[in-house]
This record gives structure tokens, C-alpha cells and sequence, in this order.
């Protein structure tokens, strides 16, 4: 079958089971987009503001559903606008195919209109990325594609076509499509020593992250936790593997952890690290984290192993078939004074925030939200929002939280928030934001509009850059360089503006009735919510300390 | 921490971008490279690279793992020192006065090189060996004007059957 190469484009996207794009059309992408204008009834293209807002909802709709994100943009501009969301998507290995267009083969190279070198650009911030320059290997090119962005630590693929491979036709034979590739056997023998090690253990730590959400392994990860009797701390990528309520929970390590997970964890024996990378957000000081412990690393990706920890030994693979080997081979281990020192540890107070006025603040804002939303799936911006979510909305179920862990991207939550609420079929979807981060991209807000998104948004509004405004309290002797921008927006009627609803709360009876309303609501909805500029992430542990340096009040 | 000098053999895919791709990844991980050479293997679809860099242990297994995700290498390996023949190619250019030549060729001689062009104003050679070697004769002709010179960076292989293999 002869075909043009923006046929085989779509072709490939449906023989991927793709039927959620997100993108921003422009002249070196006109081809693509006519065939998805064909193929609408089997790919719902949806258009954004930004081709960033595109990226970041794809990025969160892979989050959701597990599948890989599918952007396309075009050339020059339109790719560069996609840089910070595919950096985002590879530092939270998030699967992400980004589809640009590219000048005509014959114009590469000589600064055409909207020539930019984007596989150059990307390099650094992709698994892998092409520049097909001819169109009988596009077909294949696209599988290997989704085939890398699936496989082992999934990660963000770009395919830049230029349009003349997009117009020139060829022979086009269907294939297999590409998925995740399986992964070795788990060896038998680091299991035998894994084991070991944990038997000798008195304190053991479980220490999740977000290779646990990606490999569906909670259901193994607490099964294990329970095999060996021990408590469990979250990366932020790991949140919500652990249900809030489960007695194993300890919730977020490190930096902005609660203190029972950062205290616990400098009091075990042994740290039994699962798909996570040790972030310097979470371990602080490296050698006082390290010391008087060992660590048992298991990773899907090797060079993680050693890379910010160095681990006295690692199960090398997939985290879910190796926390069944763990269990089949571990005798069931039990550790009842460390576990009623853990349960000690956990209820001890770790922030200075109060809740008995009627002045509405952040932990009474998310704890509101979080019991009317319950299991609904909440995205977050970057900032001191970000981190009370991350201490008090009570996560039931992996894949419900959407956030940037590692890139730090505020401007993250609007397109991510829109891309999650599609991908769980517009099941309502709750963005937790700022009023700094949600003025990096809140164009997007038009776009949950034109979609009719049942999307929440809860607005911390402080008129402040809280977190960095936090930062020169504690270590700039309060000199509040550039973070309060002094801005008169209006967030009822901008929201009114773009063709949502609005509303406003300082009290919490105000918020309890917005929250009423905003429920019931079909379409978009904002609710400014006014706090104090000076409320702080507590607990904190200042950058390069230890739990030794925990600020709790 | 030890540092040392070590050696990187790979196996990569034999098309546009992927020096690029290895390089980048020393830059943007802070890894050291002292040099980098590459060219064709008996197939046609790999180039053979050989990286030498140092650090210590730590760098030295995050290169090896780094370089293994990326897509277009098929191959890592650290050579053994003890079973790894090393050669560089270097070639100097020389001034000379008439006077010269004799003293020149003698010492082109001495280290093994070979003359491979010569002008009444100057004298080409070329010298591959180990780095070494290469260092001692740049040094010996520091006594003559230099011209220029310019140097290929090592190129490894190991002995008998210690081999790169893509498996």
C-alpha cells in the first residue's frame, strides 16, 4: 500500500493504540494535521494554547493512564515550546512520543522560517530521539519510538518529520506495533543476597518511588512491607503507592517529608530502596543519610545503582517481579519494637500550621478539597502548594497525583491537569495551584473551557512567590528580592474572562461553600482562595542537612 | 578518591549524530575525556569508538552505565590495561636548516618514524606508538622549530582473543 508519510503518521498512532493527541498545529505540520482531520473519528486531537500546555498534558495523561502521552507541534518555535515539558516528562520518566514537523530536507541546515535543530535541542532530555529524513524508514522509526519511550525506565522519544518526508509516499507494510520490551529474569542470586540482608536487619525502611507507580506494583510493594515488617517512606513520585491510612504509611522523605518518614528512615538498619533515585531533595546530606545503614537498591535501570547512593547491594529489573521473588524467598520477618517506635515517630506534630481559626489556610484548603474529591485524580503547579499536598491530601490510589517531582516546573499543573482529566475519561480532576505558578500558563485555563473539563481549581493564593519567599526568610535575612510581583489580577473575573466559573474564599466557610458549588459544577471552575503570605513548609530540612537540621516550627 | 586513567571501547550504529549523542553525554554529566577516536568497523552498520577518560570508581561505572542506555550503543567495555594494545597517530611538522637533516633523521630513526614529507623548508613525520612514546619524541623535537603537529588520540584493541563483541 502506497502511502504518504502523514498517513503513515496516523496509521501508526492507531496501530498503537493512540486515540489521545495533544497538540498545536502550524506550517510544517499542515500535512499530519489534514490526516487527523480524516482520522477524527478515531483520534481526538485536542488542541491547547501553548504547545508547553500540549506537552505537560500529555505528560499527565500518561501519568493517569500508564499508556504512553502523544504531543505533536510544528517546526522552529513550535518545537522549542515543547523543550521544558519533554525535560519534565524525562526527569519524572513519564513514556511520551513528541511528534514535530521539520522544514523540507532540502531547507535543513540554512536557517529556513521556523527551522530549529530539535533533535539537537532535545538530546539531553530524551530517551532517544530521530530526524527522519526519509520516508520509507518512518513507519519503523515511529514503533521503535513507542517502543523506547515504554521500555524499561520509560522516558520522553521525539520523531522530527520534515515535510517533505511527510508528502512523499511509499510502500508502507504493517507491522507488529512498538511496546515495552520484556524485561531479564530476576537474578536469582541477588535475590538470595537481598534476602540476607534483610533477614539481619533489625530496623528495616522500605523507601518507595515512583518506579513503583509505573511498574503497578503497590499491590506487591505493601505485600512485601508486610513480609518484612516495615514501615514505608515516599519519594513524591512514589506518593500514592501507600494508601494515607495504611498503618505502614509514612508519607514524603526529605526535604519538605513529614518527620516521621525522614526520622524513621535515619534510625533503620537497612533501607530497602524501591524504583527510586535518591534525589538530593530527599537524602540532604549524602553521608549522614548513608551512614550508620545499608542500602538494598532495586531499579529497573542500572545506572541508577550507585549513580547518587551507594548501595551495599541491588536487585537489578522490573520492581514488580522482583518484590514477588523477594516474597516468595523471604521467611516472614517481625519487628515489634521498631514498628511501635515507628507508630511513635509517626504521630509526633512535624508542622507549625494551625487550624483553629476560621481564616482559611492551606492544610484546611487541601484537607477540604481532599474530602469532597476523595480518590479523584489532583494535579499540582510547583511550590509551597505542591509540598502541603504532598503532606495533607490523603492519597487512596496510585496514579491520582500528578506532579512535577523532578524538574520542578511551575507552570506544570494547568496543561497537566487537563491531560489527566481526559486521560480518566472527564472524571472530575482537582488542580492544586498558586497564584505564581498558575500565572506561568493559565492561558490553558481557555482550553479546559473549549473542552468542558470538570476541573477544580484551587488557588493558594498568597500574592507572593511563597517558596522562594520562604527561602529568603530562612536564609536571606528576609530581603524579598522580585518575589512579590505586586500583580492586581482579578482570578473570579479572569476566570469569568476565559468562560469559567470563579470564585473567592478567605474564610472557611466561604471555602466549604465554594467547594459545594464548584462540585456541582460541569465545566472548569477556580477558586481563589486568599492565605496568609506567610505561611511556611514545615517541616523542613534546609538543603544539604540532615534530620539533625529539621525546622518544625 | 583514586583517580585513573582508563580506557572505553564501543560498539555504536554507523550514522549521523551518534558522536554527538556519546559526547554530549560527557559534557552534560561532567564526565572527563581525554580523547575520543572513531571510525568504521568491518561492518558497515558500527563504528568502533575508543574513550579514554579518567576519574575513579565511581566515574568510572556511571560512564560505563551511562553510555549503555544510550540507544545507539550496542556495545561497552572497559579495556583491561594488561591486555589492550594501544596506538596513537601523531605527525609534526619541523623546520629546518639544511644543517639539520642529518640530526633529525637520526632521531626519526631512533623512535621509529618515518619521514613522509620533506621540503626545503620543512620536514614532515609521522609516529604512531603509545602516548608515551608519542610525549618523548614531541618532546625531543621542542629543540627545532615546530610547525605544527597534530594528534589522532589512542585507538584500542585487546590481545589475542580478548575481543569488542556485539552480542
Amino acid at each position: 500500500m502506497l502511502l504518504t508519510g502523514a498517513e503513515i503518521v496516523t496509521k501508526e498512532l492507531v496501530a498503537h493504540g493512540v486515540d489521545t493527541v495533544f497538540g498545536y498545529p502550524g506550517g510544517s505540520v499542515l500535512n499530519i494535521y489534514d490526516e487527523l482531520y480524516k482520522y477524527s473519528d478515531k483520534i481526538r486531537h485536542y488542541l491547547t494554547c501553548h504547545e508547553q500546555g500540549a506537552c505537560h498534558a500529555a505528560d499527565g495523561y500518561a501519568r493517569v493512564t500508564g499508556r504512553p502521552g502523544v504531543v505533536i507541534a510544528t517546526s522552529g518555535p513550535g518545537a522549542t515550546n515543547l523543550v521544558t515539558g519533554i525535560a519534565n516528562a524525562y526527569l519524572d520518566s513519564t513514556p511520551l512520543v513528541a511528534i514535530t514537523g521539520n522544514v523540507a530536507t532540502s531547507m535543513l541546515g540554512r536557517d529556513s522560517f521556523q527551522e530549529v535543530d530539535i533533535t539537537g535541542v532535545t538530546m539531553p532530555i530524551t530517551k532517544h530521539n530521530y530526524l527522519v529524513k526519509d520516508v520509507s524508514k518512518l513507519a519503523e522509526t515511529l514503533r521503535e519510538a513507542f517502543a523506547i519511550a515504554q521500555s524499561g525506565r520509560p522516558g520522553p522519544v521525539l520523531v522530527d518529520i520534515p515535510k517533505d518526508v511527510q508528502t512523499a509516499k511509499t510502500e508502507y507494510v504493517e507491522s507488529a506495533p512498538g511496546g515495552a520490551c520484556p524485561q531479564d529474569e530476576i537474578c536469582p542470586e541477588a535475590v538470595r543476597r537481598a534476602v540476607e540482608l534483610i533477614s539481619a536487619a533489625k530496623r528495616p525502611y522500605i523507601y518507595c518511588g515512583g518506579g513503583v507507580i509505573k511498574a503497578d506494583a503497590a499491590e506487591e510493594l505493601l505485600a512485601f512491607a508486610d513480609k518484612i515488617d516495615a514501615p514505608v517512606g515516599l519519594s513524591i513520585m512514589g506518593l500514592t503507592a501507600v494508601p494515607y491510612e495504611h498503618p505502614r504509611f509514612l508519607g514524603m522523605v526529605g526535604m519538605h517529608g513529614r518527620f516521621g518518614a525522614t526520622k524513621a528512615l535515619y534510625e533503620s538498619d537497612l533501607v530497602v530502596a524501591v524504583g527510586v533515585r535518591f534525589s538530593d531533595r530527599a537524602t540532604g546530606n549524602k553521608a549522614e543519610f548513608m551512614q550508620g545503614r545499608r542500602f538494598l537498591h532495586i531499579d529497573i535501570d542500572a545506572a541508577e545503582i550507585g549513580k547518587n547512593i551507594g548501595a551495599t547491594d541491588c536487585i537489578l529489573g522490573d520492581v514488580k517481579a522482583a518484590l514477588k521473588k523477594l516474597c516468595e524467598a523471604l521467611s516472614p520477618q517481625s519487628h515489634p519494637e521498631w514498628n511501635a517506635h515507628i507508630k511513635f515517630l509517626k504521630e509526633h506534630p512535624d508542622n507549625g500550621i494551625h487550624m483553629d481559626s476560621a481564616r482559611l489556610t492551606p492544610q484546611s484548603a487541601i484537607e477540604g478539597v481532599c474530602r469532597r474529591h476523595g480518590d479523584g485524580v489532583v494535579a499540582t503547579d510547583v511550590g509551597q502548594h505542591q509540598m502541603w499536598t504532598t503532606q495533607f491530601y490523603q492519597f487512596k490510589k496510585p496514579r491520582t497525583f500528578v506532579t512535577s517531582g523532578g524538574l520542578g516546573t511551575m507552570g506544570f499543573g494547568m496543561g497537566a491537569a487537563i491531560g489527566s482529566c481526559i486521560g480518566k475519561d472527564f472524571e472530575r480532576t482537582v488542580l492544586i495551584t498558586s497564584d505564581g505558578s498558575f500565572h506561568m500558563n493559565l492561558n490553558e485555563l481557555a482550553t479546559a473551557v473549549s473542552h468542558r473539563l470538570p476541573l477544580v481549581v484551587i488557588l493558594l493564593n498568597n500574592q507572593v512567590l511563597g517558596m522562594v519567599r520562604q527561602w529568603q526568610t530562612l536564609f536571606f535575612g528576609s530581603r524579598y528580592s522580585n518575589t512579590t510581583p505586586g500583580r492586581k489580577t482579578d482570578y473570579v473575573r479572569l476566570a469569568e474572562a476565559f468562560g469559567a466559573k470563579g470564585l473567592r474564599a478567605t474564610t472557611n466557610e466561604e471555602y466549604e461553600k465554594a467547594l459545594d458549588e464548584a462540585f456541582s459544577t460541569d465545566g472548569p471552575v477556580v477558586i481563589d482562595c486568599i492565605i496568609d503570605r506567610d505561611e511556611r513548609v514545615l517541616p523542613m530540612i534546609p538543603p544539604g542537612g540532615s534530620i539533625s537540621d529539621i525546622i518544625l516550627r | 578518591m583514586n583517580n585513573e586513567q582508563f580506557i572505553v571501547s564501543l560498539l555504536v550504529a554507523n550514522h549521523a549524530g551518534v558522536l554527538t549523542r556519546v559526547s554530549s553525554l560527557f559534557s552534560r554529566r561532567a564526565f572527563n575525556i581525554d580523547s575520543l577516536t572513531v571510525g568504521e568497523t568491518e561492518n558497515p552498520e558500527l563504528s568502533r569508538m575508543t574513550i579514554v577518560s579518567w576519574g575513579d570508581e565511581y566515574l568510572k561505572d556511571q560512564i560505563v552505565k551511562q553510555l549503555q542506555k544510550l540507544q545507539d550503543v550496542k556495545k561497552v567495555q572497559l579495556m583491561e590495561k594488561e591486555k589492550t594494545i594501544l596506538r596513537e597517530l601523531l605527525m609534526i611538522k619541523i623546520a629546518i636548516d639544511k644543517g639539520q637533516l642529518p640530526e633529525v633523521k637520526e632521531a626519526v630513526g631512533t623512535y621509529r618514524a618515518s619521514i613522509v614529507d620533506l621540503s626545503p623548508e620543512a620536514i614532515t613525520v609521522e609516529i604512531t606508538g603509545e602516548t608515551p612514546k608519542l610525549n618523548a619524541f614531541v618532546d625531543y623535537m621542542r629543540q627545532y622549530k615546530i610547525i605544527e603537529m597534530t594528534r589522532t588520540g589512542p585507538t584500542a584493541m585487546g590481545r589475542g582473543l580478548y575481543c569488542l563483541e556485539n552480542d
